[in-house]
């Protein structure tokens, strides 16, 4: 069958050649599958370019779940190092969860893609870092909190991996619709420091490992659009329901159809929010038991581990102030009301790939 | 009219997880034609199994789910008003979870 054959008399704006398969949301241009991964591929070239987020002969660790942004990320960058001279020497960083079910099934991804696009791969889990698989996890604590410590343990097991891998960077697959919906929930949770933060292209360049988001400015889109043609594993974490980020994401897909330049416009409004004075920053140490950066005696993943191992799961989780000493708390100006210094803070934290 | 539909990214979770399906659909009795806005409500009532709001908002996709015929962009091709021919394969992905 003709592909387009109903877009009759229109060509592509780009090469007026071939006919158009696809709407560019950023700029409503009709352009075929050709043109397409051309201008996909040089706009990410251009981001990287612009914002200097690698200097030649760095080693950089994709974050790889298997899923489209990390797939797609991995394939496009190591086309580009190898068409634009980076210079770049690339590894591919997984981290297993211990899921039954989905993580087997993304790692097996993972580890095509390792052979398709010639990067080494490393694969750190959880049960080798921490002594709990994430099935194991839940089984005590029930699906409730579950995704607390699957943020928490899989943004440090990526640093982690990344020492491990010596690399000097790690690049993780957060696109545009991710940058927005996540401003969006820092707006809604009233955290000042994280939604001008959360817009940063590059973040950690004063810590071990700086992480840097190449897809900041790509639509979600075009980022299904363009792994056509690659292999990939689609899934959500299955213990992640989630409502809240769902809601935003929703409204956030809602927004891009009435008018699709909003998801930049989100970006860009997160952006251009200014720390004031009086918000205070907090001062970044180590963790006293396992090194990690920490602004407390305890980090995070240590606080929630101590609770599994005494078999005192909601530690770190609970309301009492003793339990949150080891989580990370950017305010403390004492200005919050006081319903909210009582919520639980790290409950309505996601899992998945936006905290990185 | 036969027609091919695939549902992607979760969507085939709502049809017994099945994700391609090789269907017979009527065309509409007056014209002898089938638009897509008359497949996406035959796919409610005959394929969507469960939690039919995942799938539809209103009288469209939800906002999020992305419409291929013939791996053509459906903004392309006329949207809800696009005609289906025989043979033509729709694609139903969903991008509103995961990464
Ligand atoms: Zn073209
Ligand atoms: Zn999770
Ligand atoms: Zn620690």
């Amino acid at each position: 069958m003709e592909e387009g054959k109903r877009a009759v008399g229109r060509l592509c704006s780009i090469c007026s050649q071939r006919r158009p398969a696809l709407k560019r949301p950023k700029t409503l241009e009709q352009i075929c599958r050709e043109c397409f991964y051309a201008v996909f591929e040089e706009e990410i070239h251009r981001v990287i370019m612009e914002n200097h987020l690698f200097k030649a002969g760095e080693r950089i660790a994709v974050a790889a779940s298997g899923g489209k942004d990390s797939t797609v990320l991995a394939y496009v960058l190591s086309e580009l190092n190898r068409r634009h001279d980076y210079g770049l020497d690339l590894f591919l960083l997984s981290v297993d969860e211990g899921i039954t079910g989905y993580r087997d099934d993304s790692l097996e991804t993972v580890k095509r893609n390792e052979i398709q696009y010639g990067l080494p791969l490393k694969v750190v889990s959880y049960k080798d870092l921490y002594g709990w698989t994430m099935d194991e996890i839940v089984k005590v604590i029930g699906l409730k909190n579950n995704c607390t410590f699957c943020g928490v343990f899989r943004r440090q097991a990526l640093d982690r991996g990344a020492a491990l891998l010596k690399v000097d960077k790690l690049v993780t697959g957060h696109n545009a619709d991710d940058m927005a919906e996540t401003v969006l929930l820092n707006i809604l949770r009233g955290d000042i420091a994280r939604l001008s933060r959360c817009t940063f292209i590059m973040t950690g360049e004063d810590g071990p490992i700086p992480r840097c988001k190449p897809f900041k400015y790509t639509y979600e889109k075009e980022i299904y659009a363009y792994f056509k043609k690659l292999d990939y594993f689609s899934t959500e974490c299955i213990y992640s329901p989630n409502a809240y980020r769902g809601f935003a994401r929703e409204f956030i897909k809602d927004l891009e159809r009435i008018r699709p330049q909003a998801i930049l416009d989100i970006i860009r409004s997160g952006e251009d929010f200014r720390i004031s004075s009086s918000t205070r920053m907090p001062d970044q140490g180590t963790c006293e038991r396992c090194g990690y950066i920490s602004s407390q005696k305890l980090c995070k993943a240590c606080v929630l581990l101590e609770g599994l191992n005494r078999g005192l799961p909601k530690l770190g989780i609970s309301r009492t102030r003793e339990a949150i000493n080891g989580s990370e708390r950017l305010h403390k100006t004492g200005r919050l009301p006081k319903a909210e210094a009582e919520r639980p803070i790290l409950q309505s934290k996601p899992c998945g790939n936006l905290e990185f | 009219m036969q027609l091919t539909l695939e549902f992607g990214g979760g969507l085939d979770l709502l049809c017994q997880s099945v994700k391609i399906h090789h269907v017979d659909v009527t065309p509409n009795v007056e014209n002898g034609k089938l638009t897509l806005r008359d497949l996406l409500s035959w796919v409610r009532t005959s394929l969507i199994k469960e939690r039919p709001e995942m799938f539809m908002k209103g009288d469209s996709v939800r906002p999020g789910i992305l419409v291929l015929v013939n791996d053509c962009d459906w903004e392309l091709c006329g949207g809800h008003d696009t005609e289906l021919e025989e043979k033509d394969v729709v694609v139903f992905i969903s991008t509103l979870h995961g990464g």
